[in-house]
């Protein structure tokens, strides 16, 4: 970095200070719903894994390492069946598409020099809880404070799962049935919630789009139902919108 | 031993996505046509996820009838952008969303 003005007292640098401040706030940020419906989803699985038989320290390393819900729930459900490693490396990745355009757009909207080794550390704290708001709050943050600020929200979640895959291990069978519903509840409730803050006109159209074609095409076609709607409808939305912007663009 | 060896497989099959994301990622600019496009297509993707779970979900929350899983979604919606304070915003939606379907359990699920 080099600074127009060099000043000659050798102080901390003001990016450090910046950056410390983002990582602060992501943490916050993150303290609040996002590690409630997390660790809520972690001890969902504590207590599945618990039924099927695993240990408890391989039930919270599967969170740790895995750190994705449905894979860490398929290779629980192989395993109480028995299976091989092969298998459950290639039914973990079928469910784990989504990583994919997840990474692709939150990645691109960091600095390029400030994602050189870290990024490939960065894409395993990436869960559909901080990929939603790390694509809400980083139109609104300066493009250095987007590392930090993921980094401080991206930990503080994976941090939770350890806590909570415990603690739904530990209480595996004792938690009653209407408190349980709630914790699966909030997942879903947590997404739909946050859609209400998508403001640009092609994403809301493609919640629009995705939102009438999951339970559809899951009707049809279960397996391919995420890819579908996915594709279809923001294919659908991304058209309609550039046919919007176009339409506006041409009239004076 | 084995478990190890089953959470190390699964941990490798979903962070070669990941993997994949990053490599690509840097050919990337977000101020491409193709950026919006993948963005589109994310959002379709989880929100076609949710509103699956919603509308069709397997296990425990198939037990509660479809309208009273759209009540406490309506409800938890409606605090959401509701536009006086303090009651609005995130958490306050998802406490009611949750305690409605607290609620929605102890009236719909026969306690065991």
């Amino acid at each position: 970095m080099s600074t127009p003005h060099p000043s000659p007292e050798p102080t901390v640098p003001a990016s450090d200070v910046q950056a410390q401040q983002a990582f602060r706030r992501g943490a916050r940020a993150a303290l609040a719903a996002p590690a409630a419906v997390l660790f809520a989803g972690m001890m969902g699985f504590g207590a599945l894994s618990q039924s099927v038989g695993m240990s408890f320290l391989g039930s919270i390393a599967a969170s740790a390492l895995i750190y994705a819900l449905p894979g860490q729930i398929v290779m629980a459900e192989m395993m109480a069946v028995g299976t091989t490693g092969l298998l459950v490396s290639l039914a973990a990745a079928l469910t784990a598409a989504r990583f994919l355009p997840m990474t692709l757009t939150v990645m691109p909207q960091i600095p390029s020099h400030h994602r050189s080794g870290v990024a490939f550390f960065m894409a395993h704290l990436l869960a559909m809880t901080s990929w939603a708001i790390a694509v809400r709050e980083f139109p609104r943050l300066a493009p250095d404070d987007r590392r930090p600020y993921f980094l401080g929200f991206g930990l503080v979640c994976w941090g939770v799962c350890i806590p909570g895959t415990a603690l739904g291990y530990l209480l595996a069978g004792h938690v009653p049935g209407p408190l349980t519903l709630a914790l699966v509840f909030l997942n879903p409730l947590f997404f739909l919630l946050n859609f209400t803050e998508v403001r640009p006109l092609g994403f809301r159209l493609a919640i629009l789009f995705g939102a009438v074609l999951g339970p559809l095409t899951y009707l049809l076609t279960p397996g391919y139902s995420l890819l579908l709607s996915g594709l279809l409808g923001g294919s659908l939305a991304y058209g309609l919108h550039r046919y919007i912007r176009n339409q506006q663009a041409e009239r004076p | 031993m084995n478990e190890l060896i089953l959470v190390l497989a699964a941990a490798l099959g979903t962070y070669s996505w990941r993997f994949l994301g990053v490599v690509l990622s840097g050919r990337i600019r977000t101020d491409s046509e193709f950026f919006q496009w993948i963005s589109c297509v994310t959002y379709a993707m989880v929100a076609g996820l949710v509103l699956r779970i919603v509308i069709l979900p397997v296990g425990l929350l198939a037990q509660i009838p479809l309208f009273a899983r759209l009540v406490c979604i309506g409800v938890a919606l409606v605090v959401m952008v509701w536009p006086y304070r303090p009651f609005r915003g995130l958490v306050p939606a998802i406490l009611v969303g949750a305690v409605l379907m607290v609620g929605a359990g102890l009236h719909f699920v026969a306690p065991a």
